[in-house]
């Protein structure tokens, strides 16, 4: 790999990026952006109860993880959970998009700013506006799995299909209308152009809302915290619980496995993203 | 443009510069190069010969992987762009748009920490050489491409430079724009005495403003000289080509002594000229040198050919003409229209004439 | 773009679920709290809707109000060193090679997609008394005494014993936390402001005498400031909203505003009183983005 050949060229004044003290800068700036995370992940094999020092190598706080009843229910109910909300918000998204895209409409910019409130406003105030909502309406609690993670999967929907709905509509944008036009011209109806054209347009755009939005459900903790109970709890609600106990090298292995996933998704993303993008601007 | 006394003494010396990018990808290639004070230089060249480069290595933002680059005996090698005194016009004129023009012009100043009362009257100075006295609490934004322009001109003669730099300056303008620009130009420069280099690839302009110019192609100067020289006394092929147009008919030449060659061409025959290109060459003659005749001449002093019209475009006071001599490329002649009686004056295809030209106007062009 | 009366059962058939989802589980929820935020508490859960400003009064008090200014302070400060930090590091990352610039952008926002919750934890390994930072700096207090009394100085007590900085626990630490947290959301707007525009400003400035630095100051920053106060005001939101990091990395006396709603509703049980706290936080919220809105109107100077 080229990816270290000196630079013959001699440094011209503009050439910031060759100065030694910049690049020091971003060195360090990146050792202490990864240096934590990095720590986290390597005493995860700590052979220590109290993790302060490393006094070995070993997997057994993966095993006792992994044997962790109480960790392991809380990550099936986190997935489960992402599951139904990377499906509702990808439609709820995909039709969103498809209507600011394509219509007009009295109070379409109130409608759009509506849209993105959930995006601007502090996680904190959705969270109590969600319990105290789910609260009043009497909510029923003490259903059966996995009716009871309901509660969450609703609010997790709120949050997360506005988001969707951007990278789902930045696709559309790309979009020829004259291939809908054709469609119709050839005697297509409404739902068949929207199924047959425009749908297979947006599917990068799905599929990166879709993988934005698994994310966003699966890391969520304040919203969740708030509308969660003990029957009902997420992987990142034990997890928290489990910190505020006390700091073991079973949570750094329950963490490094949530990095694993939450890093094959993103990489998966990007991935997707990127072919987005290639497409839109070959189409 | 020649009739100015120049002085001798080169303010701008550059000597084996070259500069390669990346390895191996050389943009200029081993120059040397002399300006001389007061003049008005031009780098003139196709796209990618380096002009663009070179001018950058002058105003210091690129560095020269060799040689080196003396401006009014200092050596430039480890002075930044902002301690030379060079100062540029950029292509986009890269007027600050978060500035009026009278701080525009005024910034150099400032970085050279004159006093208020010294930057104010330099300020209006600079605005009324270039006419835009009235408009210096104007935003950028509010002026035209010309009007920038001459912001961009003003902020940079403002600091008395020794060498002012000019990438392009005439390229994002309008025609009528540009030929005012010309002029505009050449009495400016002559007006602040200071010596200009401008980058261009436009032949036509280097050839009306500048004192002397270099030619480059791929890196490398082909040609220096004045542009009646250019024109008239083309080095090689490539200087030919690039300015103005000529027809160029190919053969072989072998040295004839007394500095002439005798050239072989297909349909010339055999002719001896003066000149030191041997083998293979191109026997070259500018259109306007062309002549045409019924009757066929007989002055040993010319060329002559039977040629037969082809294509014509009628300009009113000449007319192009193409002629088939039988050698694959016709011949271009520009015949002014020295006579007022149409019938004489008009070619139609497939009438034949006696084209010819002088020896003397030839040229043998090597590579 | 279609008026919507052109195909109105697509148009509905469109626009009525996610609408219904938003109005329902959004516009509803936030309702009911505005709502709370006008009651007052009659009992240990029973609440009245009695339409004062009792709560808003009290939100306002000088306690409370503190927590406020110190939410705002502490998300300023976290800007701030963002600012400086990211700075230096999206001017590298714009002038570097493209393929080069491409793998720094992605390492910068790799960490931004790891879980919140856990990359706020792993500071806590490392400001500790027995973290990283502490332990690495023994490490470094003792040898260096222990050289010192190798050339007869000091006798190992020079510089040590060492005593542990605390370093967690306190408002040090959630800034610390914060700006851990929320520096590449900083990093990616600078460098997109820097990216746009046009280089020739800068080799005019240079050209014309001025250094870098009077360069970066009278040139850059002027024309890129648009896109910089976007990236402050995208940093300052989330900051000042902050549950979490204040939550594990501070003190009894690092709180901030998220961190008091929260305990409204999950402790102290004040409903009303947590209500009107949140409605203040958005408040707070939308002022700072119109901020941002009016700061981007001049967004596009000096673009290439």
């Amino acid at each position: 790999m080229r990816l270290f050949k000196r630079n013959p060229d001699p440094m011209g004044p503009l050439d910031y990026s060759r100065r030694f003290w910049l690049r020091a800068t971003v060195a360090v700036t990146l050792f202490f952006l990864y240096a934590p995370i990095i720590g986290l992940i390597v005493f995860s094999f700590n052979n220590s109860r109290r993790n302060i020092v490393w006094r070995g190598f070993t997997t057994d706080y993966y095993v006792k993880l992994f044997n962790n009843e109480s960790l392991m229910l809380a990550f099936g109910n986190s997935l489960t959970i992402a599951v139904f909300c990377t499906i509702f918000s990808t439609i709820l998204g995909a039709l969103t998009a498809y209507v600011l895209w394509r219509f007009r409409f009295r109070g379409k910019a109130i409608y759009e700013g509506a849209m993105a409130l959930p995006i601007v406003i502090p996680e904190i105030c959705m969270g109590v506006a969600m319990m105290v909502f789910f609260a009043r309406i009497g909510w029923p609690t003490g259903l059966p799995w996995p009716f009871n993670l309901s509660a969450i999967t609703i609010a997790h929907i709120a949050f997360s299909f506005p988001f969707a709905a951007i990278v789902i509509r930045a696709r559309l944008e790309s979009f020829n209308p004259e291939l809908a036009e054709c469609a119709r011209d050839l005697g297509a109806s409404e739902f068949q152009v929207f199924r047959d054209v425009v749908v297979p347009h947006m599917k990068p755009g799905l599929i990166a809302g879709a993988l934005l939005a698994f994310t966003l459900s699966l890391d969520d903790f304040v919203i969740t915290f708030f509308t969660s109970g003990p029957e009902t709890v997420t992987f990142p609600v034990k997890i928290y619980s489990m910190v505020r106990f006390s700091v073991t090298p079973e949570v750094n292995a329950a963490s490094t496995v949530l990095i694993l996933v939450t890093l094959v998704v993103t990489a998966f993303a990007l991935r997707m993203q990127n072919r987005n993008n290639m497409l839109s601007n070959a189409a | 443009m020649a009739d100015q006394t120049l002085s001798d003494t080169p303010i701008i010396q550059i000597k084996n510069v070259s500069k390669i990018f990346g390895g191996n990808v050389k943009a200029v290639d081993n120059v040397d190069l002399e300006v001389r004070r007061g003049e008005f230089f031009a780098l003139l060249g196709p796209s990618g010969c380096g002009k663009t480069t070179l001018l950058r290595m002058l105003a210091g933002f690129e560095v020269p992987t060799h040689g080196s680059i003396i401006v009014d005996g200092q050596e430039m090698s480890n002075v930044p762009p902002n301690k030379r005194p060079i100062n540029m016009v950029f292509q986009s004129y890269a007027v600050f748009p978060h500035m009026s023009v009278e701080q525009n012009v005024a910034y150099g100043l400032k970085m050279d920490r004159r006093p208020a009362k010294e930057i104010k009257e330099r300020v209006a100075e600079a605005l009324d050489l270039v006419k835009l006295g009235h408009l210096g609490k104007r935003m950028p934004d509010e002026m035209s491409g010309g009007q920038r322009q001459r912001v961009a001109l003003a902020r940079a003669l403002v600091k008395r430079p020794k060498v002012l730099l000019l990438d392009e300056p005439l390229s994002a303008l309008d025609a009528k724009l540009r030929e005012a620009m010309q002029l505009e130009l050449v009495r400016l420069q002559k007006t602040v005495g200071i010596t200009f280099v401008i980058v261009t690839h436009d032949q036509s302009e280097a050839l009306s403003m500048a004192n002397r110019i270099a030619v480059m192609n791929t890196g490398t100067v082909q040609q220096v000289a004045p542009p009646t020289t250019l024109y008239e006394m083309p080095k090689n092929r490539f200087v030919a080509d690039f300015i103005g147009k000529i027809n160029m008919i190919e053969g072989e030449a072998t040295d004839a002594g007394n500095g002439e060659v005798r050239v072989k061409t297909g349909s010339l025959g055999e002719i001896t000229l003066k000149g030191t290109a041997t083998g293979k060459v191109a026997l070259a003659v500018r259109p306007e040198k062309i002549f045409v005749d019924e009757k066929q001449p007989t002055d040993p002093s010319l060329i002559y050919v039977k040629g037969k019209v082809g294509e014509v475009a009628y300009f009113g006071s000449y007319s192009n003409v193409f002629f088939d001599i039988g050698t694959g490329t016709p011949l271009q002649a520009d015949i002014s229209n020295v006579s007022s009686d149409i019938e004489e004056f008009t070619f139609k295809t497939g009438e034949e004439y006696w084209v010819y030209w002088r020896k003397a106007d030839t040229l043998v062009l090597g590579d | 773009m279609d008026n919507w009366k052109t195909s109105a059962r697509a148009f509905w058939a469109a626009f009525a679920p996610p609408t219904f989802w938003l109005v329902a589980f959004f516009i509803i929820p936030l309702s009911l709290i505005w709502l709370y935020s006008f009651s007052s508490k009659t009992g240990i859960i029973d609440t009245t809707l009695d339409w004062n400003l009792n709560q808003y009064a009290r939100a306002l008090e000088p306690l409370y109000l503190g927590i406020f200014w110190k939410s705002i302070w502490m998300a300023a400060a976290t800007t701030f060193i963002s600012l400086v930090v990211a700075f230096p590091v999206a001017i590298a990352i714009v002038f570097a090679k493209p393929n080069v610039r491409m793998w720094l952008l992605l390492l910068i926002i790799l960490p931004f997609w790891t879980n919140l919750l856990i990359r706020t934890y792993a500071l806590i390994a490392v400001l500790r008394t027995n973290g990283f930072i502490n332990n690495g700096l023994e490490w470094l207090v003792v040898h260096a005494d222990w050289l010192l009394s190798f050339v007869g100085l000091g006798d190992n007590t020079l510089i040590g014993p060492f005593s542990p900085l605390h370093l967690l626990y306190n408002n040090t630490a959630v800034v610390f936390g914060l700006v851990y947290v929320h520096l590449p959301f900083m990093v990616l707007p600078l460098y997109a402001a820097l990216d746009r525009l046009d280089r020739s400003y800068l080799e005019a400035s240079l050209d014309l005498g001025a250094g870098h630095f009077r360069t970066f100051f009278s040139v850059v920053v002027p024309l890129a400031l648009p896109g910089i106060a976007s990236g402050v005001i995208i940093t300052f939101i989330p900051a000042m909203g902050s549950y979490l990091t204040p939550d594990l990395l501070g003190g009894t006396d690092s709180q901030m505003i998220a961190n008091v709603i929260g305990n409204q509703f999950k402790g102290a049980n004040n409903w009303p009183f947590g209500a009107a706290l949140s409605f203040l936080l958005m408040y707070a919220t939308f002022f700072a983005l119109a901020i941002r809105a009016f700061l981007m109107r001049k967004d596009g100077r000096g673009t290439k």
